[in-house]
């Protein structure tokens, strides 16, 4: 035994060895507790993260679209409508109304770090006699690109978007048999026809989307769809994708433009990622509960089993206090104990699932994040837990009447 | 330096006090031990022995008098002060020894010295295997405490009981489970520290043979000092 312990300490953990299955039963008991604590805490981590990263590189965070186009009734006389059915109008490929200066005012404001404008639309893209519908995104690339990471995702030829160029996903080029440098006929419903030859193929990660998206200049766009000037859309990234929503209303209260944030457009997830931690949370806590209760029921027939050895240390002249930091101190180690070895569990669970389960293209199903914090706090609220625990059967230990105790 | 280790000043103890089913347990003891003596208390079972001890020991507080340990009151005593008293002037040795298993023998001879922290410190170590050797265990000194003879652990008890040089030491039947060769070696053990240290003792026993060996013999029948 380590003889410049104080004695509190020399006691609680002699206790603790002698009392040995009870320890080893009980350390497991929370160990499997922590364990699935930092199992499911990383877990939930890594897939928001990924989530996050995908939000951060592959869209932009908030898309400026024109207003609604509304009907307007006429009226007979201010505020009164005669009984007329109001059909909502059909929804034409328009504008953002005077999108340059929408622009520029973007660029004025210091939380939006990359402005870019698209004109989207539905074309056919036609190669012999093969032809699919396909989503064309005009793009100015320099902009476009810092926004969507499209040069990440080629897998044949070069990202460049001159006028007479266009970039597809791997599907359709599957489809239309087409390979970079091929031509494609491209054609909307209005707007003239164009030739175009493939400058490079992508593979977004996705099948539909790899079937249908495609991107090419943005004045190409403008004359395909036969809206000379106009843009569809003005897509922004921001500094803080989680102000995106507020900056979103912000830009929609003085500008003629709707403003979708991705909070707003991908409200499901979020809510899928409020309800995991709303269960995380109730698991967390049941977890400490149950681990406190273990811990204090181990105590408890601790002390009674124990309590001659609490009458003669008292007689040796052990104070209360003494006695009572035995009992704590021993709560407190085999939370800690607990927790060392719970991490360890959970880590070492995260890890293997983490090489054992992979997506069917070989990459990984989630990221592995493992944060130290996570551990740090993970150790802190077991010592605590196991503190709190051991407060009732230590202050029944303290008031143990010695003669009693010894008497047994 | 004249003060009596221990004086009792009409010490009466009561159980239930009120009530009727109130029993009278000591009735108004007088007791005087002087430094150095080695003094036998005798009576038969139920007679208050034990009791008187635990009121000698601070481990209880007498109903009504007066108990002096080395000229102090402790009646004036809260509960930190006597527990403080007691591990610093006096020294336990129970029938059943009372060895704390989770540690050595060694260990237990040191626990009183690690429960005082004015005590704390390396040469500690030099005085509980010190003790250990006077106790003839030297060489056992760090075997379990469970696993000794009877004989042998009731040597690290009282060792123990030495380990903060006690002005007194009481023994509570310290021989009684004992076989009479073991019983012999443990009391001549008791005695020689009393010749050696100077150590008061007070030792409750049944055993009128080694009653005999101490310097004077007190009996207590039905809560009463007789002779």
């Amino acid at each position: 035994m380590n003889r410049w312990l104080p004695f509190e300490w020399i006691a609680a953990i002699r206790f603790l060895r002698e009392g040995r299955m009870q320890t080893l039963f009980i350390i497991t008991g929370i160990a499997i507790g922590v364990g699935v604590i930092v199992f499911m805490s990383a877990l939930l981590t890594g897939l928001q993260a990924n989530f996050i990263k995908r939000v951060l590189t592959s869209q932009p965070q908030i898309q400026l679209i024109p207003l609604d186009q509304i009907a307007r009734p006429l009226r007979n006389a201010p505020g009164v409508f005669e009984n007329a059915s109001v059909q909502r109008p059909s929804q034409h490929v328009i504008s953002v109304d005077q999108w340059q200066k929408v622009r520029d005012r973007m660029q004025s404001m210091p939380e939006i770090t990359a402005i870019s404008p698209t004109m989207a639309g539905s074309a056919l893209a036609i190669r012999g006699a093969a032809s699919r519908a396909i989503t064309i995104a005009g793009i100015e690339p320099a902009s476009y690109f810092t926004i969507v990471r499209i040069p990440d995702y080629v897998v044949a030829g070069v990202p460049r978007l001159n006028s007479q160029d266009i970039i597809i996903g791997t599907e359709l080029a599957k489809d239309l048999g087409a390979t970079v440098n091929d031509k494609l006929n491209v054609q909307a419903a209005t707007g003239t026809p164009v030739v175009l030859t493939v400058t490079a193929v992508l593979d977004l990660g996705n099948k539909a989307v790899n079937e249908r998206n495609t991107y090419v200049a943005l004045r190409t766009a403008q004359s395909l769809l036969g809206i000379i000037g106009g843009v569809t859309t003005v897509d922004l990234t921001v500094k803080d994708i989680y102000a995106a929503e507020t900056l979103a209303k912000r830009i929609e209260s003085s500008n003629a433009v709707e403003a979708d944030s991705w909070i707003a457009t991908n409200a499901q997830f979020f809510t899928a990622v409020q309800a995991q931690k709303t269960s995380n949370t109730m698991i967390r806590l049941f977890v400490a509960l149950s681990v406190a209760f273990g811990i204090a029921a181990v105590l408890v027939v601790s002390v009674i089993q124990r309590s001659k050895d609490i009458g003669i240390l008292r007689a040796m002249g052990a104070s209360r206090g003494q006695v009572l930091r035995v009992f704590l101190i021993q709560g407190g180690v085999l939370g800690f104990v607990g927790a060392v070895v719970g991490s360890v569990m959970g880590a070492g669970g995260l890890m293997y699932w983490h090489s054992a389960m992979r997506q069917a293209d070989g990459s990984e199903l989630f990221p592995l994040m493992l944060e130290r914090n996570l551990f740090v706090a993970t150790a802190l609220l077991a010592t605590a837990t196991g503190l709190v625990a051991a407060m009732v059967p230590a202050i029944r230990a303290a008031n143990l009447d010695p003669v009693v105790a010894i008497r047994g | 330096m004249d003060d009596p280790v221990l004086r009792l000043d009409r010490i009466c103890k009561a159980y239930n006090v009120g009530l009727p089913s109130e029993t009278k347990v000591l009735h108004d003891i007088d007791l005087t031990l002087k430094r150095g003596e080695f003094l036998a208390l005798m009576g038969p079972s139920g007679s208050g022995k034990s009791t008187l001890l635990n009121i000698i020991g601070l481990l209880d507080r007498p109903t009504s008098g007066h108990l002096f340990i080395k000229g102090q009151d402790t009646a004036l005593l809260n509960d930190a002060a006597l527990t403080r008293l007691r591990g610093h002037t006096i020294g336990f040795v129970f029938q059943d020894h009372h060895l704390i298993s989770a540690f050595t023998a060694v260990e237990n001879v040191l626990m009183p010295l690690l429960v005082d922290r004015e005590f704390a410190g390396p040469d500690i170590v030099v005085k509980a295997n010190a003790l250990m050797a006077r106790v003839g265990l030297a060489k056992v000194a760090d075997n379990r405490a469970m696993n000794m003879s009877g004989g042998q652990q009731q040597r690290v008890a009282i060792a123990r009981a030495l380990a903060m040089s006690p002005d007194l030491l009481l023994a509570d039947e310290p021989t009684g489970n004992l076989d009479t060769q073991s019983a012999g070696g443990v009391f001549d053990l008791m005695r020689e520290v009393n010749r050696e240290s100077g150590t008061t003792i007070l030792m409750v026993t049944h055993n009128l043979d080694l009653a005999k060996r101490c310097d004077r013999i007190v009996d207590v029948v039905d809560g009463r000092i007789t002779a």
